[in-house]
């Protein structure tokens, strides 16, 4: 399975994304965003940084970049898309997934390893959990609040739309304590947490086992493939 | 050279963090009397020629399609300034 990821100027975790990928089985595939060429992936994967710089809004200009025209087109007809923070901002720019993402209610950039708890695993990027599982992962965003009008809220929890909640402490004023969401096909995914930094023992989250052992942002990237192979 | 400048805030209902913090400064320097600061953006987007009606409808679906996030920001104000404005405001 080839999963392409999109490398925007600002991207930082696009490298680090693509380790995930390779750790997973899977050939990783480098997507340039000047581009309308997705090279045949069968997932993309929208990497985590700042994108142009976050002008405007964070993702606001990434959303409108030549690849996304493709991206979208492939959303739509089904292909698996992870958005990871500046990537889960990208994809709300685009209404792929809703509401928007605003500045942390604090003030202040944080970076902290964070526990969450798995509430669907009804998707391409999550159905190698368990609903209710609990998986600790990296955080680090300064733009991460979650918000939506209190209609979208209710309709996001009645579908089951929400993928992943903050558990022990809501790091950024996210609504609803949401950390990630789901589409309605199950096929787009988008978080504020970073699973490719934790998917190798000795550069992850610390665990009750050993120190930085966490791997738990691995099953994303196994959750795709074996999709794939279902499909 | 005419300039439609479109000016766009966040939500009313929505807290600002940005401004939150200067808020906080503007207080810890003494002054007190500054009960809140919310901050917006300002865009000044410079035009070849006169600025028509039909252009002006352009920048105003712009403005709300990209330059806003409706679902954070408002566009609160499009309008003309400059050369060949006329006064004219929308």
């Amino acid at each position: 399975m080839r999963v392409g990821v999109i490398t925007f100027p600002g991207s930082l975790d696009d490298r680090d994304a693509m380790r995930a990928i390779r750790f997973a089985g899977a050939e990783p595939v480098a997507l340039w965003h000047g581009t309308h060429d997705l090279d045949g992936v069968d997932a993309i994967v929208l990497p985590g940084g700042f994108s142009y710089g976050d002008y405007l809004r964070c993702g606001a200009i990434a959303a409108r970049s030549p690849i996304m025209a493709e991206v979208i087109e492939a959303a739509n007809d089904g292909m698996p898309v992870l958005g990871i923070c500046n990537g889960f901002q990208i994809l709300v720019e685009t209404h792929l997934l809703p509401g928007g993402l605003v500045k942390n209610d604090h003030g202040d950039f944080i970076r902290r390893d964070q526990r969450l708890r798995v509430e669907s695993t009804s998707s391409a990027w999550t159905n190698g959990f368990t609903e209710g599982q609990e998986i600790t992962i990296p955080l680090k965003n300064g733009e991460g609040g979650y918000i939506a009008d209190e209609a979208t809220l209710d309709r996001l929890e009645g579908e089951g739309l929400v993928a992943f909640r903050y558990l022990d402490v809501n790091p950024n004023g996210s609504l609803r304590d949401i950390a990630g969401l789901r589409n309605e096909r199950g096929n787009v995914v988008g978080l504020m947490p970073h699973p490719e930094h934790a998917v190798e023992a000795g550069f992850g989250p610390d665990t009750p086992l050993a120190m930085r052992s966490g791997v738990d942002g691995l099953t994303f990237f196994t959750s795709v493939l074996q999709q794939s192979v279902l499909r | 050279m005419p300039t439609i400048v479109v000016e766009v805030m966040p939500k009313a209902e929505l807290l600002d963090p940005a401004g939150k913090a200067v808020t906080g400064a503007l207080h810890r320097l003494g002054h007190s009397s500054i009960a809140e600061v919310r901050i917006g953006k300002r865009f000044e987007l410079r035009v070849d020629g006169e600025v028509d009606a039909e252009l002006l409808t352009q920048v105003e679906e712009v403005a709300a399609d990209m330059l806003a996030n409706g679902v954070i920001e408002d566009v609160i104000d499009v309008r003309v300034e400059g050369a060949g404005a006329a006064g004219e405001t929308h």
